[in-house]
């Protein structure tokens, strides 16, 4: 079988030849079944919305950091952190992480596509609808009777405030079958990754050889079959709740509103690792590259992550240690959440041992993850912390809790997508990223990380609960919100930078070639951006490095592992 | 032009590179997930039993659907039947059974049906009358609806045969269809136990 003749086959069912230029594009874009092109679609639809709930969070903070503020109403600031939380785990943490998952595990694993391509597509299309129906709410949503306009009730929804009488109007509606579509579309994503992972392995390429990053998205979209389906169930009995009359969470007919923090929290907590570990899995491709090291403890890491999976199941339940759930509930879950951290701690270590003796290069990839180590670590200690029972008692709903959660979310997550991009982004564009801006937006985005939510967990210590749209003054809290209010700034600044830099060197970037970093996985082995075939002829692996056993035929990896 | 590095280390003969079949693998994926969502249902069910504040109760109104459940348990074995014949390219077989598949799903769905018809009609339980009702009828009704997807499914296929389209090298195809029906079946099973057997 000749080379010229699959590629030539394949380009020519590929060139769009309907419409002139603005349209035959996006015309392409539209109907593109991709793998690639959707994952960039699901990524830059996530920036949008990561850009729209960080403006939330900036109105928050501006309302909150002097007392007795009047810049938003009451009903206004529960709109917006309802909003917020909605839309930063929902339409930014899932659809990015999806989105890397998508343009990287076919790459990765030397596959032309994933293994359900129209699937794909539809997922991602679902989803997408879901955000613009989340947002719809604020023309469509007050209905009949007039009241509200965006959701209102948290992004957690706990009953009864959602029943009809307490949520009038649509406003709840919107929240409902945006997170129920949400649902659909990451099941669907989900099922295609693990299909993919199982079913389209380039030859050779043994479970055992698989790169790091395949392996935790084989975790993570394993998890979401278990962690997102029952969070669509209760959305089902809500709908049921608040349209046939039915009386799941309805205390006045004898319905629980605990059994909706359970089933919500079925789905939360896991939701945690489901968006953590994409970021695990971005630095364990990073860290090793810019150590010049292979990853230490393959096994291991492999072994901590499928056990991160399943502990995440059982720990659910500490985020209602103040619901009152007696004392055998409270010590199981107790346990359950102080035993997820040693397969954490395991990879923390084994990225330490990784980076420990190298040649360590600090490009802005790098520099994100060791920020990630760093910052990670203490959002696990603040973890720790609160799953003493006692202790929660003391601290939960408390700006401490927020600020604990915001340590992961931005501190583990979003600074290891940092990396990611600036890692990823010259085998997607065909250009590098400026280091000029990078650094600036690391530095800016960290202090202003620092400031935003180090400080923020002292006002929680202090006695600052949540969700309160004002406070008086002289509680001791002023100062700390003002200083969190600037950390805003820096991070707002910093994301700028990043912007300037995803445009800018799109446009003036240096041109990157296929393997800028001098990496080990398949991706780098094709061109930069790939082409819609991936590969031209399909690889053949020996090794979990096949790019080091090309580049370094006399001492292969497969003679040791 | 090549712009593609293809990684071609000299591959010694060794056993053939053959991974499972994709559709087997999504379907039992969607199973998981399906699971999940019964067992939620499942969950709330047996929390709310006998939690109601006002009756019917289910022992006062609910009759063991024998029929039903026979009828729907054995059309897993006719469907694995036109799975098994179309696989030995038995053609005319396996349409007779995929119709027996469908013919066994309507009658359950038509006792369901009748059941859904006294209960509203002659008991005057509906899903807004108490707990058992609101979590009876979403339960159940969650599960009919997957035999209702799953019929329409079976018969697209059904008339795919009788058209004579469906084909020996479609039986993997078919097989994937038919793991999802014994998956709705298997539910039933967990379904019947908990509102029949033990929630009485």
């Amino acid at each position: 079988m000749s080379t010229t003749h699959v590629v030539d086959k394949i380009d020519e069912t590929l060139t769009p030849q309907q419409g002139r230029p603005p349209f035959n594009v996006v015309y392409e874009w539209l109907r593109t079944v991709d793998h690639k092109k959707i994952g960039l679609m699901y990524i830059a639809y996530a920036l949008v919305f990561l850009i729209i709930g960080g403006v939330e969070a900036t109105l928050m903070r501006i309302q909150l950091a002097i007392p007795n503020n009047h810049f938003v109403s009451p009903q206004v600031f529960n709109q917006l952190f309802t909003m917020h939380g909605t839309t930063m785990v929902f339409f930014v943490g899932m659809p990015i992480l999806f989105g890397f998952g998508n343009y990287l595990v076919p790459l990765m694993i030397g596959a032309r596509d994933m293994a359900f391509p129209r699937l794909n597509a539809f997922s991602f299309w679902v989803s997408a609808f879901a955000g613009l129906l989340l947002y719809f709410s604020y023309v469509g949503g007050s209905g009949l009777y007039a009241a509200g306009s965006a959701p209102d009730v948290g992004w957690f929804a706990y009953a009864p405030l959602t029943a009809k009488v307490f949520s009038p109007g649509h406003s709840t509606d919107y929240w409902t079958l945006a997170i129920f579509l949400s649902g659909i579309g990451s099941i669907g994503t989900a099922l295609n990754i693990v299909t993919t992972i199982i079913c389209m392995r380039c030859k050779d390429m043994k479970l055992s050889r698989m790169p790091l990053l395949v392996w935790l998205y084989l975790v993570m979209s394993s998890l979401v079959f278990v962690a997102v389906s029952p969070l669509t169930a209760a959305q089902v009995m809500l709908t049921l709740d608040r349209y046939l009359g039915s009386h799941f969470f309805d205390t006045q007919a004898g319905g629980s509103a605990v059994l909706w923090m359970h089933f919500f929290w079925i789905f939360g907590h896991p939701e945690v690792y489901v968006l953590v570990l994409p970021a695990f899995a971005f630095v364990n491709e990073i860290v090793p590259v810019f150590s010049r090291k292979a990853i230490f403890g393959y096994p291991a890491m492999v072994a901590a992550s499928v056990g991160i999976g399943f502990i995440s199941l059982s720990v659910w339940a500490h985020h209602m240690f103040t619901v009152g759930m007696g004392a055998a509930a409270n010590t199981f879950f107790v346990f359950a959440t102080m035993v997820i951290s040693v397969p954490t701690g395991i990879k923390i270590f084994n990225w330490l041992a990784t980076i420990w003796g190298g040649h360590v290069i600090f490009r802005t990839p790098m520099i994100f993850c060791v920020a990630f180590l760093f910052q990670f670590l203490v959002a696990g200690l603040t973890g720790i912390m609160l799953s003493v029972a006692p202790f929660d008692w003391q601290l939960g709903n408390s700006y401490f809790v927020v600020a604990h959660f915001h340590y992961v979310l931005v501190g583990a997550i979003l600074t290891a997508l940092f990396g990611a991009f600036y890692y990823w982004y010259p085998k997607i564009t065909g250009r590098m990223m400026s280091e000029t801006l990078g650094k600036w937006h690391f530095w800016l985005f960290i202090i202003g990380f620092h400031l935003t939510f180090d400080f923020m967990h002292v006002p929680g210590l202090l006695g600052m609960p949540r969700r309160i749209y004002t406070y008086e003054a002289g509680r001791g809290w002023e100062g700390w919100n003002i200083i969190v209010g600037i950390g805003v700034v820096f991070q707002a600044v910093g994301t700028l930078c990043f912007v300037c830099n995803l445009v800018h060197s799109y446009l003036k970037g240096k041109e990157a070639g296929h393997d800028p970093w001098d990496a080990w996985t398949l991706e780098w082995s094709t061109s930069s951006p790939p082409p819609d075939y991936n590969f031209a002829v399909l690889p053949t692996v020996n090794s979990r490095r096949p790019l080091w056993d090309l580049k370094h035929p006399e001492d292969p990896d497969s003679d040791y592992e | 032009m090549r712009d593609t590095v293809a990684i071609s280390i000299a591959s010694t003969r060794e056993a053939p590179w053959t991974l499972p079949y994709r559709g087997t693998v999504g379907m039992a994926c969607l199973i998981v997930a399906e699971s999940a969502i019964f067992v939620i249902f499942v969950v709330a069910y047996i929390f709310y039993l006998g939690k109601s504040l006002t009756g019917p109760t289910p022992a006062q109104v609910l009759e063991l659907p024998i029929f039903g459940t026979v009828c729907l348990l054995s059309s897993s074995i006719t469907v694995h039947l036109a799975v098994a014949t179309l696989r030995k390219g038995m053609l005319r077989a396996c349409t007779g059974w995929l119709a027996s598949t469908v013919f066994l799903g309507l009658i359950f769905l038509i006792t369901t049906a009748r059941e859904w018809y006294h209960l509203i009609h002659d008991e005057g339980l509906t899903i807004q009358t108490n707990l058992f009702g609101t979590t009876y009828y979403s339960l159940v009704g969650l599960h009919a609806t997957h035999v209702v997807v799953g019929l329409i499914m079976l018969s697209l296929v059904l008339g795919f045969s009788l058209f004579g389209l469906v084909k020996e090298e479609h039986s993997e195809k078919v097989e994937t269809l038919a793991l999802y029906w014994h998956f709705v079946d298997a539910v039933w099973v967990v379904v019947f136990t908990v509102v029949y057997v033990l929630g009485r």
